[in-house]
């Protein structure tokens, strides 16, 4: 709870100029074929960031590789000062810092809802049981589920999966949230109550980078939309300037064919 | 707008109807048999036949077993009293009950230190198999192989104790030296282990009292029902955590380790297992250096071992790979490092999909400890092929005897497809 107040305190919505991610000239290669080629991205603490793209241009890569679920060939990746390399302990650390939420949900289905969101804590944290288990509340009540903490992720809906899986990330306490197409799995009555979660997330100051075609929720909380063709970033932009006046033509296109219809 | 139908299109219901009971005839014993037993002609014509087969095995299999004779010495003694009725001739089991059970050289005085220890075997596996029980019992489990080794071989307390200071010592330096990296844990822990054992085996031999308290019994002298359940206990403990080291160690990334993997799986399928335990039994000896007495007990468990863990590993392996990524992926992204993945999210779900293969594996390794017989160890069949057939007052009471011997492992093996269904269903979350 105390926390809540102190993220209200340094206001919401609030960038810093402190450096979250950065990345430069990174490449990546699937065998020969050319997936990521010259990334550089800057992501500074309390930015919400929206990936989008055609199917296969590498957003899920992308995002893949700052938690290194991909190893990248080339360039440099940094997240919360720490260099992402071969080094198994600095990869541990970074997945620690850095939650991550998948577009399958990718929930433990042996485990209560509640075991799924203590899990982490207790091995990786070493948080005593009781202890993990109350935070694994809150953020429970937080996405609005604390009822079904312990059925099975089986029981529940896609849109309540998705929101445990959330949920799961936050009782790391993590300082960077990357999503992967998060509602591309569920139906329409269910993307919304996602959405809702994601969108207090963001108020609360959470840096977020989240690949998605809800471009109504690109509007409503980023601050910065990256477009992404054929492995390249091709655009990027402050939301309004990025859909009301797009500059490259291969946004343009890919725009007019996302809302035009 | 009055020839629209509008009245029999819209409709808005005002009373709910009361749930009502379903007819008769569709309860009860005879809508179930109409639906299962005679549904068709073709089934009712099915099950009429079957109804006549029960009957003819019955008629012929009843009087064999309710004439039987029980007490009575000899096979001939058995045709005199029966006179040319059907009868069976049980008498061979009770006479020779205790050869059945425990082999023909196992002092008779000492019988009951192996039914302890196969009454003590139901506690120690209890908290294994119902992991609904206190914990707590776990610490007896640890306790049992060395105690049920006492128990059965006799000879020197400090042998076993030996041996259980070996683990917990090997254990202790693992769990002190694990924290920096895993392959170097295990190596000290072994280390530690052997140390401890080669300087216990001194001791023991130094110290051994002249008379011990359970009195030696020799390996050689083990037979009957009691060494299947012995290998079987053993080799399947032993098998399961192998083999899933196994197919780990054959999912590993690291070359060395999935080649030594893929290549031991590989050539221990390829092999029957009857030809191992030749090899354990002749061939064995030659590699090992001269005096040394590598129990043959302790071979045969070898060579039994790694044929199950080689199966338990492919099913294991299959299980596996029936994985969705995602979870790996998942446990990474939360940060858990390789050990804790496995053991918390990709075991507990990969041993779940392979219980019906694993189980598979184990009733069939629990049947093929009778393979020892070949190989002159006298287990249940090996009793009853040699000492017993060959006797002269039973020779040729087969049906009674291998009876006898289909029931027992009829009866374990039934036990285990049991607890593997309940276990299956305990298990179910997915709610598919
Ligand atoms: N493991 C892999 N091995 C080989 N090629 C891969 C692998 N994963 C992805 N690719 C290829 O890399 C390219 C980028 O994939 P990526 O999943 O990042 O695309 P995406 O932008 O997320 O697409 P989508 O919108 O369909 O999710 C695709 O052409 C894909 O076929
Ligand atoms: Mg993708």
């Amino acid at each position: 709870m105390a926390e809540t107040a102190q993220m209200a305190e340094s206001g919401p919505m609030e960038i810093s100029d402190e450096v979250a991610i950065q990345i430069d000239k990174m490449n990546k290669w699937f065998g020969t074929f050319h997936v990521l080629r010259d990334i550089d991205l800057t992501v500074y603490r309390g930015e919400r960031i929206v990936i989008c793209g055609p199917s296969g241009s590498g957003k899920s890569t992308l995002i893949r590789c700052i938690n290194a679920l991909e190893e990248h060939q080339a360039g440099r990746i940094e997240v919360d000062g720490t260099l992402l390399s071969s080094d198994l302990k600095n990869i541990d650390k970074i997945r620690s810092e850095v939650g991550m939420v998948f577009q399958h949900f990718n929930l433990f289905p042996h485990l209560t809802i509640l075991e799924n969101c203590t899990l982490a804590p207790i091995w990786v944290r070493k948080t005593p049981k009781r202890e993990a288990e109350e935070t694994a509340m809150h953020f429970l009540e937080k996405v609005k589920i604390p009822d079904q903490a312990n059925k099975y992720p089986g029981q529940l809906s896609g849109g309540q999966q998705q929101r445990v899986a959330i949920a799961r990330s936050l009782c790391m306490r993590p300082r960077i949230m990357l999503f992967d197409e998060p509602t591309s799995a569920l139906d329409p009555e269910m993307i919304k109550e996602v959405l809702d979660t994601m969108i207090e997330l963001a108020q609360e100051g959470m840096t977020m980078l989240c690949v998605t075609h809800e471009m109504g929720f690109a509007q409503a909380v980023a601050n910065r939309v990256i477009f992404m063709d054929q492995g390249q970033i091709v655009e990027q932009n402050e939301p309004k300037a990025f859909f009301n006046n797009p500059q490259n033509e291969r946004t343009k296109l890919f725009l007019s064919q996302i809302l035009g219809h | 707008m009055s020839d629209t139908h509008a009245q029999s299109v819209a409709f808005v219901r005002e009373t709910a109807i009361p749930a009502a009971p379903p007819p008769s005839r569709e309860r009860g014993p005879i809508k179930w048999m109409r639906d299962n037993l005679f549904s068709t002609w073709l089934n009712a014509l099915l099950t009429l036949a079957a109804i006549y087969l029960v009957y003819q095995l019955a008629v012929f299999a009843l009087p064999w077993i309710l004439n039987g004779l029980w007490t009575t010495s000899s096979l001939s003694e058995c045709r005199d009293i029966l006179q040319g009725e059907t009868g069976a001739c049980f008498a061979v089991l009770t006479e020779r009950w205790n050869q059945l059970l425990f082999g023909f050289k196992y002092p008779s005085a000492f019988y009951w230190r192996p039914g302890l220890a196969f009454i003590l075997l139901f506690i120690a596996a209890a908290p294994v198999l119902f992991f609904d029980l206190p914990r707590k019992m776990l610490l007896f489990t640890g306790l049992y192989p060395f105690l049920a080794y006492w128990l059965i071989w006799g000879g020197p307390l400090l042998a076993p104790l030996t041996a259980l200071i070996g683990v917990v010592a090997g254990y202790l330096v693992y769990a002190r030296f694990v924290k920096d990296n895993f392959a170097k844990g295990l190596a000290a822990g072994v280390v530690a282990a052997v140390v401890v054992w080669i300087a216990g085996g001194y001791l023991t031999e130094l110290l051994a009292p002249n008379r011990p308290i359970l009195p030696a019994v020799q390996s050689r002298d083990m037979g009957g029902f009691m060494l299947n359940l012995i290998l079987g206990t053993v080799c399947v403990s032993l098998s399961l955590p192998i083999g899933i080291c196994l197919a780990l160690g054959r999912q590993s990334n690291m070359p060395i380790i999935r080649i030594i993997c893929v290549v031991f799986i590989e050539f221990i399928r390829g092999v029957p297992l009857i030809t191992l335990l030749f090899v354990a039994n002749v061939v064995l000896a030659y590699f090992l250096p001269p005096g040394t007495n590598f129990d043959l007990i302790i071979r045969v468990i070898i060579m039994i071992t790694a044929f199950a863990s080689a199966y338990i590993a492919e099913v294991i392996r299959g299980g596996l790979a029936a994985l969705p990524k995602g979870q790996y992926e998942a446990g990474d992204s939360l940060g858990l490092d390789y050990p804790q993945a496995m053991r918390l999210i990709i075991l507990p779900q990969a041993l779940k999909i392979s219980i019906p293969g694993i189980v598979n594996v184990a009733v069939g390794l629990f049947k093929d400890t009778t393979l020892v017989s070949v190989i002159s160890m006298f287990d249940l069949v090996g009793m009853i092929r040699g000492p017993v057939l060959a006797s002269t007052e039973w020779n040729g009471v087969y049906w009674e005897l291998f009876s006898f011997a289909a029931l027992l492992f009829f009866v374990v093996c039934y036990g285990i497809s049991q607890y593997s269904q309940w276990l299956e269903r305990r298990l179910a979350t997915d709610h598919r």
